[in-house]
């Protein structure tokens, strides 16, 4: 008993080494690798994919899942681009489509809380309605030429490291510090373990639903403004697929699919994990279809480790 | 015992027609504080209505219910709470991957502006359990990883946190082992020892005769029995559940 909270931990240090391993692995096999310039390129890809898993633990705490991430970073991205089109402020653009983002987010946890339709469902239609409207309003082109208050966002330094790192990094910060230290963290978490026992005590589950997509919403958001500040172009198919990403960072990181467990230091490690196995293989060059297959055989590895554990605790 | 005091839970000629079924036909008893009070009879004879009609999740047709004196007419789950008549569900309603503190604590958390006092939380998750003497030598684990008996401990005290005065338990030891339905069934006696009137519904005649002061035998929608444990034995009680004995021979 006394060593169960070290237990608990374990799987993150398993985590860690294997980060730290596979840094080694690629670095004895690529003289590149270690250089400051790729170091900054793999922390920068991450970046990205950091905001927008930080958003999905939350969410997979609460044994719900959001597809429309991927397809929302293309929103923000557009509503940002408009309206830097139509001579608004960065300051403006950034803020409507954050805002705008937020509240998708928050229409699928309405949808799902009150609707009482699947996660899956409510967030799979969302996902196309939305990558539909862009495609529509952008008419499948990209818009260029944000002002440089706009891109300093993607390129910009604060000291050595750019600015999608500072943003990352400080929202996994706070990411950590709400899922494990605050009420609406614990009331995720609950919502995954015994969503009927938490409403039975009198919490407000509906409003806490909403709530939780909304955030994940919001994250997707920011990582909209990323990318297209990096780019200093809205595609009309950015993060395409990137909710694939978020999903397996997360549950590499050890939240578990069934919910009422979270990590996002785990997740962070594993986004880390991902994107450095990324890195090194490219610089390899090995064919990005191989990065996949792997991709989802370490998914797969990964989740029956956690399973086989889980299984031997309740078999006890 | 308990005689001489005022009842807690005052159930006055209770009914309740379901359909063509009459599940109760007037049941009239009272539950005090410091005491176990056991109902048994046979599936159907009407112990879970009367027990969904106490926590407020079925209404009754007619009869009345007086909580310390009060009467309620319209009793729901929430006023029931509020009363502070608490049901431990037989799911005991846990996250089993929370803590004992976030279990505990559900609903009613302890926190500054948002942020959980998890420290406060746990100190006073260890003081209640340890006051009700339930086993749990590490607030932090998981719910989840506990044995059943330390998984009602949790419930519980959760129901008492909650100003829970009356609890009743639902096959309390329904598939549990000998160690775990012990430490239930001395946790049912501390309770009643620290003054909290309680209620089991069992069919477990061995456990209702070590733990309960009185005992209130139901058959076909009726209270057909009241007995003081001590006065009365298990032959008496089963033939009284199947019926072989009428209430009436066996009473004085």
């Amino acid at each position: 008993m006394k060593n169960k909270r070290l237990h608990n931990y374990a799987y993150t240090f398993i985590l860690l080494g294997v980060l730290v391993l596979l840094t080694v692995v690629m670095a004895a096999a690529s003289p590149y690798f270690f250089s400051w310039k790729n170091c900054r390129n793999i922390l920068n890809q991450s970046a990205i994919y950091l905001v927008l898993s930080i958003g999905m633990t939350f969410v997979i705490s609460a044994g719900q899942i959001d597809l429309s991430v991927g397809a929302l970073i293309g929103f923000s991205g557009m509503t940002m681009g408009l309206l830097c089109q139509a001579g608004a402020s960065a300051f403006t653009a950034v803020f409507a489509g954050l805002a705008v983002s937020a509240v998708i987010g928050a229409v699928n946890g309405l949808l799902i809380a009150y609707g009482r339709i699947n996660s899956f469902i409510v967030t799979l239609s969302v996902m196309t309605i939305l990558r539909g409207i862009i495609l529509i309003r952008m008419k499948s082109k990209s818009i260029f030429g944000f002002g440089p208050a706009f891109t300093f966002i993607g390129s910009g330094k604060v000291g050595p490291v750019n600015m999608p790192i500072v943003i990352s990094l400080g929202i996994a910060a706070v990411g950590a510090v709400i899922l494990h230290m605050t009420r609406f963290g614990n009331y995720c978490l609950f919502i995954g373990a015994n969503e009927a026992a938490l409403n039975r005590s009198g919490v407000n589950v509906k409003k806490y639903k909403v709530l939780l997509f909304s955030l994940c919403g919001l994250c997707a958001g920011v990582a909209g403004m990323i990318v297209t500040a990096r780019l200093n172009s809205a595609e009309p198919l950015a993060g395409q697929g990137y909710e694939m990403d978020a999903i397996a960072a997360t549950i590499l990181g050890g939240t578990s699919m069934q919910g009422g467990k979270g990590s996002v230091i785990g997740t962070v490690i594993a986004c880390f994990i991902l994107n450095v196995m990324k890195n090194g293989l490219t610089l390899l060059a090995i064919s990005p279809h191989y990065q996949q297959i792997l991709t989802g055989l370490i998914l797969l590895l990964s989740v029956l480790l956690s399973e086989s554990k889980q299984r031997k605790k309740s078999e006890v | 015992m308990g005689d001489e005091k005022a009842p807690f839970l005052e159930v006055e000629n209770i009914k309740k027609v379901f359909g063509h079924v009459q599940a109760l036909r007037g049941v009239s008893m009272n539950a005090y504080e410091g005491e176990v009070l056991a109902i048994v009879g046979d599936n159907g004879a009407g112990k879970s209505t009367l027990i969904k009609i106490l926590s407020g999740v079925v209404h009754p047709d007619s009869g009345s219910i007086r909580i310390s004196g009060k009467e309620y007419r319209d009793l729901t789950p929430k006023k029931a709470i509020e009363a502070g008549v608490s049901t431990v569900y037989q799911d005991l309603a846990l996250g089993n991957t929370m803590d004992t503190a976030s279990n505990l604590f559900l609903g009613t958390e302890l926190t500054k502006g948002g942020f959980l006092k998890k420290k406060q939380m746990q100190e006073e998750a260890r003081r209640l359990i340890d006051s009700l003497d339930i086993q749990i030598p590490d607030v932090t684990v998981p719910a989840g990883d506990l044995s059943g008996g330390q998984r009602q401990g949790i419930a519980v005290a959760r129901l008492v946190h909650n100003g829970g005065r009356l609890l009743i338990f639902d096959e309390p030891t329904a598939a549990m082992g000998l160690n775990e339905s012990n430490a239930v069934l001395k946790l049912i006696k501390k309770l009643s020892g620290q003054g909290y009137a309680v209620i089991i519904i069992s069919h477990n005649l061995p456990h209702v005769f070590l733990i309960s002061d009185r005992i209130c035998v139901m058959r076909q929608g009726q209270v057909i029995q009241e007995l003081k444990t001590q006065e009365t034995n298990m032959d008496e009680i089963v033939s009284m559940i199947t019926g072989a004995v009428t209430a009436d021979i066996t009473g004085d």
